[in-house]
Parts: C-alpha cells; sequence; structure tokens
C-alpha cells in the first residue's frame, strides 16, 4: 500500500477512489451486513456523487468503497461498454483511483453494471457490482415503507404473487420481463434491479459476490458467492426466459441476450448481443452472424447503445 | 332435558367461546374510547354494537380485531392450537397471521379494505397467496367461485375495483375476506354509505353467508335495522361504556336503559 501511495497514479486532488475514508469504512460495514444476511437491504448513509442520481450514484459508491490500486474495472451499461454512462463512470475511476480498466469480463476484477450481467460465466474473486434505482421489490404494491420492512422481517410475501397473478390474468403469462423477483437463499426476496429476467438463472449459484447499491434510496444488498437465487413464480405458470427465434446478426450467438435494432422505417431490423464485449469476442474468434459482412449493421449496433432506453431509472 | 345436559358435560367438552374480552379501556389522552368493556362471544354467535357517534363503537371495534392495543383489559380468543389467548401477547407475526387467515375485516370504506389498483380476483386471491397458495388456476377458481358467492359478475373478475359500484366494492371485500374461511369477522358499518336497497340485498348476502358457514362476527354500525337483521345479541354503548345488552329483539322491543329507549325511538318510520 505504501509504495502505491509514493506513486500516486491518481489525481491527487481527491482521495483514493473519491470518497473519504470514514464513508468507504461506512459502506464497508453495510456491505459486511449485506453479504452475511443475503438479500437483506442494509440502509447506509448515501453520499452525494458527481453525477445525478438514477445514472449510477449507488453502484459507484459501492465500486468506490471495494476497488483497490490492484484492481482492473469493467463498466457495462445495458450491456454495452461504449454508451456515455459507462463510459464516464469508466473514465471517473481511472482518474479517481488510476485503476486499471477493461471491456474484456474475464479480465475484470470488478464490474460495475447497469441493466445486464455479462454473457461471459463469472469466476471467483470477482466482484459485480450492480446500480439499482429501486431496491424494494414489493414499492409498488405496498407504499409504506413500514410496512414493507416487516413484511420483509415476517417473511410474508404472498404479496409478490399477486402482482405475478396480475399479469397472468391480464396477458396470460407473466410479463414481467425485467426486475423480475427473486427469492435469495430461500429467505429474502430481493430485487435483481432492472435486469432482464433473462439474466436471473445467471445470479443463481453464481461464483462471483454480487452488490447492489441504491444511491437514492440508500440501501446496499448482497448475493455472496454460490448462493441460491430463485425467480418467483407459480405452479402452473414456471418461471421462463426470453427466447429469441433469430441468433444474433452481427456474431451468429443463439444463447445470449438479444437488441432490436431499427433499421430503416420500411420495417427493417436487426438483433444484436446487447453485450457488446461478447459479440466483439465472438466476430474475432470467427463466428458471423447474417449481416455481419454488412458494415452498417455494425455502426448501428454501436448506435443505437449510445441513446439506449432508460427504462426503470426514471 | 336433564339426559341432554349430562350428555354435555360428560360426553362433549364444554363450549367454548371464540373470544372473551374483559374490563378492556382506550382513552386517547383526556378523550375515553371506551371504558371497562367485557362480552363473550361465542362460535357462529353475531353481536352488534349499536351507539351514536363518539360513543366508542369503533374504538371497541379496533381494540378487539388488534388493530389497536387497549389501555387495560384484556382480549382473549380461541386460537386453533392453543385454546384461549390474549391477542396483545401473541407475538406481531403470529397476530398477523390470525388477521389474514381466522379473522376478516370489512372496512366501512371499501378503499381501506381493497387493494383498489388490484383486479378483484387478485384481491381475493390475495390471502391465499399469503398462507402460500402457488397454483394459478386454482387460486383463480377459487376467486371466482367466491365472486359468484357474493353475487358478483364472473365476468368482471379482472376488473379493478375502482370501476365497482360501492355495493361491489363492499361484497368484493366481503369475499376478500371470506376466502380463507375465517371463524370471526369484523364489521365496521358495512352498509354505511350504500342506499338502502343495495343495503337491504348486502344484509340479505351477509345473514345467508354467515348462518351458512357458521362464521361469528362483531357489527359495529348505528343503523339499528342492520343488527336486527344481522345480530343475536346487541350491545348498546353510549359516552365509552356499555350501558344495555341483551338478545336483540330484546333490547330493541323492549328498551330498559333511557339511552336505548331514545336510541329506538329515534328511528324514523316511513
Amino acid at each position: 500500500m505504501n509504495a502505491v501511495v509514493e506513486k500516486a497514479s491518481w489525481d491527487e486532488a481527491y482521495n483514493f477512489a473519491y470518497l473519504d475514508e470514514q464513508t468507504k469504512r461506512m459502506i464497508r460495514r453495510a456491505l459486511l451486513k449485506a453479504v452475511a444476511i443475503p438479500g437483506y437491504q442494509v440502509p447506509f448513509g448515501g453520499r452525494e456523487m458527481p453525477l445525478a442520481y438514477g445514472w449510477g450514484t449507488g453502484g459507484m459508491q459501492v465500486t468506490a468503497s471495494v476497488i483497490g490500486p490492484s484492481d482492473t474495472l469493467k463498466v457495462i451499461d445495458q450491456g454495452a461498454d461504449d454508451t456515455t454512462n459507462a463510459v464516464s463512470i469508466r473514465r471517473f475511476f481511472k482518474r479517481v483511483a488510476g485503476v486499471a480498466t477493461t471491456e474484456a469480463t474475464e479480465e475484470a476484477s470488478v464490474i460495475q453494471t447497469r441493466h445486464r450481467i455479462p454473457e461471459k460465466p463469472l469466476k471467483e474473486g470477482q466482484v459485480l457490482v450492480y446500480q439499482v434505482p429501486q431496491p424494494e421489490p414489493l414499492r409498488k404494491l405496498e407504499p409504506r415503507e413500514t410496512e414493507t420492512r416487516k413484511m420483509h422481517g415476517y417473511a410474508e410475501y404472498g404479496l409478490m404473487h399477486v402482482r405475478l397473478y396480475e399479469d397472468i390474468s391480464r396477458f396470460g403469462h407473466i410479463a414481467t420481463t425485467y426486475s423480475y423477483p427473486v427469492m435469495v437463499n430461500g429467505r429474502y426476496v430481493m430485487s435483481p434491479s432492472p435486469i432482464p429476467k433473462f439474466d436471473n438463472p445467471k445470479m443463481e449459484n453464481n461464483p462471483a459476490i454480487q452488490l447492489f447499491g441504491a444511491g437514492r434510496e440508500k440501501r446496499i444488498y448482497a448475493i455472496p458467492p454460490y448462493t441460491s437465487v430463485k425467480s418467483l413464480d407459480f405452479d402452473d405458470h414456471p418461471f421462463e426466459v426470453q427466447r429469441w427465434p433469430q441468433a444474433c446478426a452481427l456474431c451468429g450467438a443463439r444463447d445470449s441476450y438479444l437488441d432490436e435494432v431499427v433499421l430503416d422505417d420500411k420495417g427493417g431490423r436487426m438483433f444484436v448481443c446487447s453485450d457488446t464485449h461478447f459479440c466483439a469476442d465472438r466476430q474475432e474468434k470467427g463466428h458471423r452472424g447474417p449481416m455481419a459482412a454488412d458494415p452498417a449493421a455494425g455502426a448501428f449496433a454501436r448506435s443505437s447503445d449510445t441513446s439506449a432506453r432508460k427504462e426503470g431509472e426514471r | 332435558m336433564s339426559a341432554l345436559m349430562l350428555s354435555e358435560t360428560v360426553g362433549t367438552p364444554v363450549r367454548q367461546p371464540l373470544m372473551r374480552a374483559t374490563g378492556v379501556s382506550k382513552s386517547y389522552g383526556e378523550t375515553i374510547g371506551c371504558l371497562d368493556v367485557s362480552f363473550t362471544l361465542n362460535p357462529g354467535e353475531v353481536i352488534g354494537i349499536v351507539g351514536e357517534s363518539g360513543s366508542g363503537k369503533s374504538t371497541l371495534l379496533n381494540v378487539l380485531s388488534a388493530q389497536l392495543s387497549p389501555d387495560t383489559g384484556t382480549v382473549e380468543y380461541d386460537l386453533r392450537h392453543k385454546g384461549m389467548s390474549d391477542i396483545f401477547r401473541l407475538s406481531e407475526p403470529d397476530r398477523r397471521r390470525l388477521m389474514r387467515t381466522d379473522w376478516g375485516i370489512v372496512h366501512q370504506n371499501p378503499r381501506d379494505g381493497l387493494r383498489m389498483d388490484v383486479s378483484a380476483g387478485g384481491n381475493v386471491g390475495e390471502r391465499l397467496m399469503a398462507i402460500g397458495a402457488r397454483h394459478y388456476g386454482e387460486i383463480r377458481a377459487e376467486g371466482l367461485d367466491w365472486l359468484a358467492k357474493v353475487e358478483l359478475d364472473a365476468s368482471r373478475v379482472d376488473d379493478k375495483p375502482k370501476t365497482f359500484s360501492g355495493g361491489m366494492q363492499q361484497r368484493l371485500q366481503i369475499a376478500r375476506n371470506l376466502v380463507t374461511r375465517p371463524r370471526l369477522i369484523f364489521m365496521d358499518e358495512p352498509t354505511g354509505g350504500l342506499d338502502v336497497s343495495v343495503q337491504a340485498r348486502l344484509l340479505d348476502l351477509l345473514r345467508g353467508l354467515v348462518r351458512e358457514l357458521g362464521i361469528a362476527a362483531i357489527v359495529v354500525t348505528h343503523d339499528l335495522a342492520v343488527v336486527r337483521l344481522l345480530a343475536d345479541r346487541l350491545m348498546v354503548m353510549r359516552h365509552g361504556r356499555v350501558v344495555e345488552e341483551g338478545l336483540t329483539d330484546q333490547v330493541l322491543d323492549d328498551p330498559h336503559h333511557p339511552y336505548t329507549q331514545l336510541l329506538v325511538s329515534s328511528v324514523l318510520q316511513v
């Protein structure tokens, strides 16, 4: 540590990783408690970050508290490494912590994410930090905080199924596609943050540590490695993830989460991997999708990512 | 007759009351809510509580239904597994479980008792899901069954209660409460705010359900016609105290206390 301090590689106008040491200690204590009680929302004294609420202030505070000078950081926003939000958060930590950054999932030790879990399976020792807009899965059904705390405390989760019931009665199937509630370690119902339900099964038994930070709501929660994470469902309407009839137009992957990209105003569209690093990696290895030869398609895929929707955060 | 009494004492256990209140008092600072109220409720029995506004009826009902804790006195309830127990000594999760399984609470304003942005079927199914039902088809079938029992059209099962009329909302609230087959149901002015023809139908329905299912009920109302139709026994409250109690017909036809006499004679005759 001394050696690092001697030749500081970050902007020394700031403390290492922006937050002061006392704040980081406070957040680490909250994180320890969160890891000890999987799925339980721990309140913490959220700080102002140089970023608006809804853009990842919670995730940034968690990242700032767990990151060290030798870590390698990856930041993704809806799966993409090159969108505004991801680029600015990555640049922020490069400046205030001097850490190495990467786009490769397997090289990163800390991954901050908004709305996706990388397609490439995570390993032991990696930390996945989620940005969470609304940590309370029961909020839409029960507006009183005092009441939701009791419901968590006494494990009264019937109301969560009322929400799924409403889905089936209206649409004939469970139409919730993101922020799909999960039961963690058989005890706490948790919001997985607005990731697509496609990613829910990846949380189950994951070797990485998963940390969730909600800046506006000032809550932290966590899933320790190898923890049971079950998506809620009905016996006669089991949990299912999204499937696409198409393969990725650029890399031909059939098992990844696809974004729909409108190409023109005549109904033309293509489906591409939302995880840009996964897609680029596959193309490098020689996998080709039906539109891979078209240079315009690649450009389209990138430009549509930068204007990615911000549903669930507003 | 004597043989019957003998067999009752020897063969079957002595009839156990469902709820027993002893010396219940609740005041709000200087203001008295209810004072030294004691009574026993037997299984399947309907007790009416009448009195003017501010007489402490609702305070008493809130204490009995564990929504308010009393200053002094006890409320005991015959729990399925433990027998008579003081409901305020139960742990909070146990009390909450009791309130959503063995009890039902019908509020005067359906907005307090229903989830207005959840469909009728979801409202009825909520208690089932709360006690662990996880089969959509069964929950829905049960919901439809209860909608039929309270005379709501099955085609409205996916409509939200805010599109329902006042009378329909009240009936939906009753279905939502009865779905777990409670043994005791609390009703606070169940017909308040409804017009008379709707009131009559609702009372008819309630009377049928209570008799058919053998549910005990405590009904708070200022409407003597409601207790005449529903209640077996009657308690008349004034200034927080019970001033007269007895069989409904007895109290209404031969009131002893001056206040009860005033109350009975105040009813408008058409």
